[in-house]
């Protein structure tokens, strides 16, 4: 039986629809009373619009007005009222933080890395943890290739070549290596890394892979470490989480044997790679080139990298697009009203 | 009139002392000429170098200012990039100078090419290099090439009708690059002269090098790129914003060799695909557009990979950049002369064009200034198809060609064929 059977006719009438109508209402107008009131915590300036939208939903409170040494004490004057932390690539949410706000329900991160919220001290405390997977994926992986590309055919260098007058007065741009055709190895074959090897396939380029674990669904090579990766491929993409498993794991070892030809590409996080012994392998040509969009102590960058030519260095712009960050900023805002509603979250992490 | 130390210079080199002291000596005689003079048009001062040019091919210089063109040109190259110094090259070619051996065939250089195809050249072949001569580039060519057969053509070095008179026995041009818009075709055909480029070995070069530049524009690498080295990040925040690459609607300009590996990269990237030809391509899944106007009106961003001739010249006009509109990308790895320069630089300026990527320009290796200081553009030395793997490729397709010709076997690559 339909809707348009005669015996739901008494649901139909119009002191049921007007119901109907009312619940929705009450509903709504219930849900958009609670999220008024419902405090969250904005640790970082993260993006313009997320912030105005948070403001205009939310009851919000922005950690950076006030200042640092004064932060704990901004936390506990706010401490009844906060119950959701928006962090970002920067700032998360640490045990400290998570231990000031008692009513702490849900963890909101911007972006995909979780290094910076204490996800053990989260379950202990049951407070839910969402991020944005997947809208991040595109923009990550087209900067990987634009910096592989970059470091090689050594866009920005040639870019200052030619604007500094050096084309008229020195002649030619020197010869630069061909990024087409060479072996990309990836480290970390997720979400990201997969999207990594589908445009490097685009230049012909044979990929391999080290994972925790080896994906049987795709033919890429896989090697179980990643010193064997970095031996048996000439681009390096680091696009993988920063756990204590992979603090430091692209080592001196690891960047000898990628080598005076090798290509070094970090679009995952900073403490990925020991940037001393990077410095000083670009310095002394053990290392071909590198393309860096984090480092180790953001937003600082060792200046011994500045006047290389083979290196290029971006300010943690993997997912800086106005498209992408809106669809962040969005998603962020959905899993928080879908929170406040009572209604499963769109992507959660536990 | 020369001197019998300068004419034993110049026709027994091998017999001179040093290659270091023929420099010095070739150059002071150069000068001496220069001042005088002569090969100049009568002028005192030497003409001011010609740069690298993508000319229409029906507009050609007299003789004189070619010949100059050239001097200046081959003087001012940069040095070997390998570190090599010029000297040692001088003292090997200058041996074979003015010796017509019948040993290996002579073929003419106009200007000094890349020292590893340099060296392969001299290996295989009797090398006329007049820019190692201190004699005006006229009276080398009278000189030592009246009978020459073959020329390799470096460095977009215009070949025009003037150049083709000194040259009576020339059956064979062979040029480094793809595109011809330098070589007067019409004369070379109307001479019997067979051509030959270099095919399509630089497609997957030059395409990689489009995706890096529109990549580099969109998000802001090379811009975000100073502003860190600068200092910039720690005291001034993050960077602003770039633009998404995925779903950006490309309108290629030239779908041949070039067109086709630019279109399958950003496929993978989750772009959109369309395309003006000369005549659409029905094997091709992408959308065929009659014309650029209408391309542009549909695209987001113009990558532009088309040969210029006189149908393409300024193909990018005021009105295609207006229908491309203030959020448009314009792309080019094909010729300077493909995009009315003028009229970009003023819509960049205005903001009526989002950016630019930009390998190639019409007055090579003039770069208009208003563009330094914009973020928004990426400027590169039209050096997309110079990598190291490239450049032995082009060695061996080059020394093919070539041993083709003297061997009368069909060209690899040919462009125009003798009837």
């Amino acid at each position: 039986m339909g809707v348009m059977d005669g015996s739901d006719s008494d649901n139909r009438s119009p002191l049921n629809l007007g119901g109907y109508l009312a619940i929705q209402w009450t509903a709504v107008h219930w849900v958009e009373r609670a999220m008024e009131s419902f405090g969250v915590l904005l640790a970082a300036r993260i993006d313009p619009y997320l912030e105005a939208e948070l403001d205009r939903r939310f009851k919000l409170f922005r950690l950076w007005e006030s200042p640092p040494a004064q932060r704990r004490e901004f936390l506990r004057e706010n401490a009844e009222a906060i119950r959701a932390v928006v962090g970002s690539p920067a700032l998360g949410a640490d045990a400290e933080m998570i231990d000031l706000l008692p009513r702490l329900e849900i963890v909101a991160n911007f972006g995909v890395g979780l290094d910076k919220v204490d996800l053990r001290r989260c379950r202990d405390r049951g407070v839910r943890v969402v991020y944005t997977p997947d809208v991040v994926t595109d923009d990550t992986a087209d900067l990987a290739i634009g910096l592989a590309i970059a470091a090689m055919r050594r866009i920005c260098d040639s870019d200052r070549y030619l604007k500094d007058g050096s084309w008229k007065g020195k002649g030619d741009y020197k010869l630069t290596s061909k990024f087409s055709g060479k072996t990309v190895g990836i480290l970390g074959l997720g979400r990201i890394g997969q999207a990594v090897a589908k445009r490097a396939e685009g230049f012909g380029c044979p990929i391999c892979y080290c994972s925790r674990s080896e994906k049987r669904h795709t033919s890429y090579k896989y090697y179980p470490s990643v010193l064997e990766l970095a031996a048996n491929c000439q681009v390096l993409v680091v696009a993988c989480p920063l756990t204590e498993e992979t603090r430091h794991i692209i080592n001196r070892e690891v960047i000898d044997a990628l080598g005076p030809k090798g290509v070094l590409v970090n679009v995952g996080r900073g403490p990925h790679v020991d940037e001393c012994e990077l410095v000083s392998a670009l310095h002394d040509g053990r290392l071909g080139a590198a393309g860096l969009d984090v480092f180790e102590h953001e937003p600082h960058v060792p200046e011994r990298l500045f006047g290389l030519d083979n290196v290029i260095l971006v300010p943690h712009i993997g997912t800086d697009t106005l498209e992408t960050s809106k669809a962040m900023a969005d998603l962020i805002l959905e899993n928080l009203e879908a929170h406040v509603s009572n209604r499963p979250l769109p992507t959660p992490v536990f | 009139m020369l001197s019998k130390a300068t004419r034993q210079l110049i026709e027994r080199p091998g017999e001179v002392a040093s290659g270091r002291l023929q420099c010095c000596l070739g150059v002071a005689i150069f000068r001496l000429l220069m001042r005088s003079g002569v090969g100049t048009g009568g002028r005192g001062d030497p003409v001011p170098p010609r740069p690298r040019s993508t000319r229409n091919p029906t507009r050609f210089p007299a003789l004189s200012t070619t010949i100059c063109a050239l001097e200046k040109t081959g003087h001012s190259l940069s040095s070997d990039m390998f570190g090599l110094p010029r000297s040692h090259l001088m003292a090997s070619g200058s041996e074979s100078q003015g010796r017509r051996g019948t040993e290996r065939p002579q073929v003419l250089l106009l200007r000094r090419p890349l020292s590893v195809l340099h060296e392969a050249l001299s290996a295989r072949f009797q090398l006329l290099r007049p820019w190692e001569s201190p004699v005006p580039f006229d009276r080398f060519l009278a000189a030592h090439a009246a009978g020459v057969r073959a020329l390799l053509v470096t460095g977009l070095t215009p070949v025009d009708g003037p150049l083709l008179d000194a040259l009576p026995a020339l059956r064979f041009i062979v040029t480094t690059s793809s595109g011809v818009n330098h070589i007067d075709l019409a004369e070379c055909a109307r001479r019997g002269i067979a051509v030959a480029n270099a095919g399509t070995i630089f497609s997957l070069d030059v395409a990689e090098y489009a995706v890096g530049l529109l990549i580099d524009v969109l998000r802001r690498v090379s811009a975000s790129d100073r502003y860190v080295r600068r200092g910039l990040w720690p005291r001034a925040g993050d960077y602003p914003l770039g633009s998404k690459l995925g779903s950006k609607r490309v309108g290629i300009v030239g779908l041949g060799s070039i067109g086709s590996e630019i279109a399958k990269r950003l496929e993978a990237f989750g772009c959109s695909i369309s395309y003006f030809s000369r005549s659409r391509k029905p094997q091709v899944p992408y959308t065929y557009f009659p014309s650029v106007g209408d391309l542009a009106a549909e695209s987001n961003v113009l990558v532009l990979s088309c040969a210029l001739t006189k149908e393409t010249y300024h193909i990018i006009n005021r009105d295609v950049m207006s229908a491309l509109g203030k959020d448009g990308i314009i792309i080019n790895v094909g010729r300077g002369a493909l995009v009315d320069e003028a009229e970009l630089v003023k819509h960049l300026m205005q903001g009526e064009i989002g950016g630019a990527g930009l390998d190639v320009f019409e007055h090579e290796p003039a770069v208009p200034e208003e563009l330094f200081c914009m973020d928004n553009v990426v400027l590169s030395a039209h050096f997309a198809v110079h990598t190291l793997e490239m450049s032995s490729e082009l060695c061996q397709l080059m020394i093919a060609n070539l041993n083709a010709f003297f061997s009368d076997r069909p060209l690899l690559t040919p462009v125009l064929v003798r009837t």
